[in-house]
């Protein structure tokens, strides 16, 4: 038994050692070096003293709370559609839609600027139309559809997987009791989703909240916080605050998904 | 009532279509413009592929260092992530449900925390620093819970320890029950968790953009660079390479998902 005991610890070791030289030793010289300026351990509560951070702050998570709603909306409708419904084209159509999953942020940018940028397409179109070249992709639009983009897909497959999973036969019943269409969906539909729900949800958040290829690329003047630390540590070369800040932002991303896992019930984890 | 449901069927197509829409033409957009002569002037400037030549003559670096990264990632996320995941399968207790939990943090928190920390950390040893493999240490870190956690999804749901009762009793070792038995069985779980790791080490940008050197640029990092600085068309061929390279894994893995759920295949049979 000790001996079986023994070769699981070393086949566990290898990726344990990695583990901890490369993740955990680092994370802790970040919380040492976040307290080591010239504010101390006070730069930690910079986040939300610091009018700038907070203003930061503020809005990342304000961002990040409306593309989740808008997210979960969009592929709450689009997923239970196509898992409901079989057609022509639909395998085609759950392919386009999760093919964004691998996208990484920088290109996501790029993909507003195509839309929405001083050469897109809705630039295009309104000149044509109305004479009005509409450019939006570098503002908090931009940001919005930027995020958007990338949490639909994310987003749409669990959903799916979740319709897969409910159970037809209350929803029979439902109706068979008189309920309507939207008192089905709310009562009976969106219980049953609500795990897949709090659980995507919390990824799109997390995600949302450290994104920093997609702004980067739209180049935005809105600081949204992962905006904000880079900017500390490669301009102002001010170490400890960009540490402070995103030990801040772990523990709010850790934390929303780490809530979810206990409402949701199910292991969560966000993902690029 | 059959009248209001169709109704609702054209509706909720058009929605869904609409927002397939939305994340489908700018990639076909940013496809044309880059074998496109001048993108200003559209389609009627004439196609070309000089813009993809001028990306290999630029970027031919980044790429060769994407796939070199990309595969040593997919190496030592197989000979570290396996093993832990069978240890997690086969002794599932408080100590290795804190491994899982530990493995999966540089997941939950936002990419550029671990950057900057791996820098904080050993941004003094030069050579470390200056090299390859500092990004790789990243995207190590950042891939394996994700080769973990897909081998340990299907380890859970057979019955190893029989399996491997049943190898040891014809007097199998240890080595040649891990290969033999365990290996194979998990096959689907390593495969997928495999082109997770690939992709995921090819499109990574939020870690490796604090990480890189002006000597080590991978894709995504040039990809940035391209949109800053290059005109629209160059950054356009650009991304036609990086979606050549991904689109092959995705649909691998589509496959392969679809391979995997039974229920699925039976239903489209219907």
């Amino acid at each position: 038994m000790s001996r079986a005991n023994a070769r699981f610890a070393l086949l566990a070791l290898p990726a344990l050692v990695v583990f901890l030289a490369f993740w955990l030793l680092p994370m802790a010289r970040l919380v040492a070096v976040g307290a080591s300026g010239p504010r101390g351990a006070a730069a930690y509560a910079a986040i939300v003293t610091d009018h700038n951070y907070l203003v930061s702050l503020v809005s990342t998570v304000v961002l990040s709370l409306v593309v989740t709603f808008a997210t979960l909306v969009v592929s709450g409708m689009s997923g239970m559609f196509l898992q409901r419904n079989r057609f022509p084209g639909r395998d085609a159509l759950v392919s386009l839609l999760t093919f964004p999953l691998a996208f990484p942020g920088v290109v996501v940018g790029f993909m507003v600027i195509m839309l929405a940028g001083r050469q897109g397409l809705i630039g295009k179109i309104t000149d044509t139309l109305f004479g009005v070249n509409i450019v939006f992709a570098y503002s908090i639009a931009g940001l919005f559809l930027g995020y958007l983009y990338f949490s639909i897909p994310r987003v749409i497959l669990t959903v799916m997987a979740a319709v897969d999973k409910l159970d037809w036969a209350l929803e029979e019943a439902a109706r068979s009791l008189g309920a309507s269409g939207w008192q089905v969906l709310r009562d009976v539909i969106l219980p049953g989703l609500r795990p897949a729900l709090i659980s995507s949800g919390a990824i799109c958040f997390a995600t949302s909240m450290g994104a920093f290829g997609t702004a980067f690329t739209l180049a935005t003047n809105i600081n949204v916080l992962p905006i904000t630390i880079y900017t500390e540590f490669t301009n102002y070369a001010n170490f400890s605050i960009a540490a402070a800040l995103s030990i801040m932002l772990g523990l709010i991303t850790w934390a929303a998904l780490a809530l979810a896992r206990t409402l949701a019930g199910s292991t969560v984890a966000a993902a690029a | 009532m059959t009248r209001g449901r169709s109704v609702r069927f054209v509706a909720q197509l058009l929605f869904t279509l609409g927002v397939c829409a939305f994340l489908v033409v700018p990639v076909v957009m940013s496809v044309l413009a880059g074998v496109t002569e001048n993108y200003f002037t559209g389609i009627r400037s004439g196609l070309t592929l000089r813009w993809v030549g001028q990306v290999w003559s630029l970027y031919a670096g980044t790429i060769v260092l994407s796939l070199q990264i990309a595969l040593a990632c997919l190496v030592a996320a197989l000979v570290l992530g396996v093993p832990i995941a069978y240890v997690l399968a086969r002794r599932p207790s408080r100590v290795t449900r804190l491994f899982e939990e530990m493995l999966v943090l540089p997941v939950a928190v936002p990419g550029l925390a671990t950057a900057l920390a791996l820098i904080l950390l050993y941004g003094e040893w030069r050579g470390f620093r200056a090299s390859w493999l500092f990004i790789l240490v990243g995207h190590v870190v950042f891939t394996l819970p994700f080769m973990v956690r897909s081998v340990l999804a299907v380890m859970a749901a057979i019955d190893l320890a029989a399996l491997e009762e049943a190898a040891a009793s014809l007097g199998a070792s240890f080595v040649s029950r891990f290969f033999g038995v365990i290996v194979p069985n998990a096959r689907y779980g390593i495969l997928a968790g495999a082109l997770m790791v690939v992709t995921l080490s090819i499109g990574e940008f939020n870690i490796t953009w604090m990480l890189h050197t002006p000597l080590t640029k991978t894709i995504p990092v040039g990809l940035a660079d391209s949109y800053a600085s290059m005109r629209l068309e160059i950054g356009s061929a650009y991304t036609i390479v990086f979606f050549v390279m991904i689109v092959p894994l995705l649909v691998a893995m589509q496959w392969l998902a679809r391979e995997r759920s039974p229920t699925k295949t039976t239903r489209h049979g219907r």
